[in-house]
C-alpha cells in the first residue's frame, strides 16, 4: 500500500475553466514531483486540454519538473501571463 | 530602494499622481500608461477582466524592481497594475520611473514594462460587443492563431 499526497491545484485564467471552483483537488503518489502531479492532471483529460508541460509554481515559483511536492507547498497551474 | 512602489490595485489607478509621487528633485521622469484599446485583432472589444495570482504577483513585482534596480540607475520606480473589470480608455498598467537624466529613466521605465508583461501572473479576458468573449495570452494547445494583446 503506499501513501498518496493530497494537492489543491490552484486555478487562474484560463484554466479556471477546466474546475467550477477556484482549484482542483487531485491525490499524487507519494513522494510526488512536479512531474508526477502533470501526469495525474495529464490523466484526467481535462477539458480544455492542458499543454504537455504546463507551468506548475510551487510556492510562488515557476518550479522545475524534478522539484518535489510537500503537503504545506501552495501549487498552482500557470497559463502564459497576459498583463500590461 | 525602500521608497520604490509595486502592486496591484483593485480601483482605478491615477498615473499623475504615480509621477507625481516621486522625488521631486530627480531631473528626469518617465511615465508609461497603458490602457483598454477598443479594438483587438478586428474586434471591438467593450470591456476586458483581469485575473490575478496575488501571492506569486507580489513576490513578481519584488524581484521586478529588484533587477530594474540592478539594471539601472534610477532614483524612484513606481508601478501598478489593475485587477477586476476596466472599460475601454481605463489605465490598466502604469509605471514611473525617476532618474537623474532621461536616458536612465526612459531604459528603466522600458524594462519595467516589459518584466510586467512578461512575468506578472495577470491575465486578461477581452469581452466584446457581440457578447462573446476570450482569456488572451499564448495559445491554447489546439489552436495556432496569434497570441493576443489586449491593453499595454
Amino acid at each position: 500500500m503506499s501513501d498518496s499526497l493530497s494537492v489543491t491545484v490552484r486555478l487562474f485564467g484560463r484554466y479556471r475553466d477546466l474546475a467550477p471552483g477556484p482549484s482542483l483537488e487531485v491525490q499524487v503518489p507519494a513522494p510526488a514531483t512536479v512531474a508526477d502531479l502533470v501526469a495525474v492532471l495529464h490523466a484526467l483529460s481535462l477539458e480544455p486540454a492542458l499543454p504537455d508541460r504546463p507551468v506548475v509554481a510551487v510556492n510562488h515559483r515557476p518550479a522545475p519538473d524534478g522539484q518535489a511536492l510537500g503537503p504545506d507547498d501552495e501549487i498552482a497551474l500557470i497559463p502564459p501571463v497576459a498583463g500590461g | 530602494m525602500s521608497h520604490d512602489v509595486a502592486g496591484l490595485r483593485a480601483e482605478a489607478i491615477d498615473a499623475a499622481s504615480l509621477a507625481a509621487s516621486v522625488d521631486p528633485g530627480c531631473g528626469a521622469v518617465v511615465t508609461f500608461e497603458g490602457r483598454v484599446r477598443n479594438v483587438n485583432e478586428g474586434r471591438r472589444v467593450i470591456r476586458l477582466y483581469y485575473d490575478v495570482y496575488d501571492g506569486m504577483a507580489e513576490q513578481v513585482f519584488a524581484d521586478i524592481l529588484r533587477r530594474t534596480r540592478e539594471a539601472h540607475p534610477v532614483t524612484a520606480i513606481r508601478v501598478l497594475h489593475r485587477t477586476g473589470t476596466l472599460a475601454v480608455g481605463e489605465t490598466a498598467v502604469a509605471v514611473a520611473v525617476a532618474a537623474g537624466h532621461r536616458d536612465e529613466a526612459f531604459a528603466a521605465a522600458r524594462f519595467v514594462i516589459e518584466a510586467v508583461k512578461a512575468d506578472l501572473p495577470v491575465w486578461k479576458r477581452e469581452e466584446y460587443e457581440d457578447g462573446s468573449s476570450r482569456w488572451l495570452g499564448g495559445v491554447p494547445p489546439e489552436d495556432d492563431g496569434p497570441e493576443g494583446e489586449g491593453a499595454a
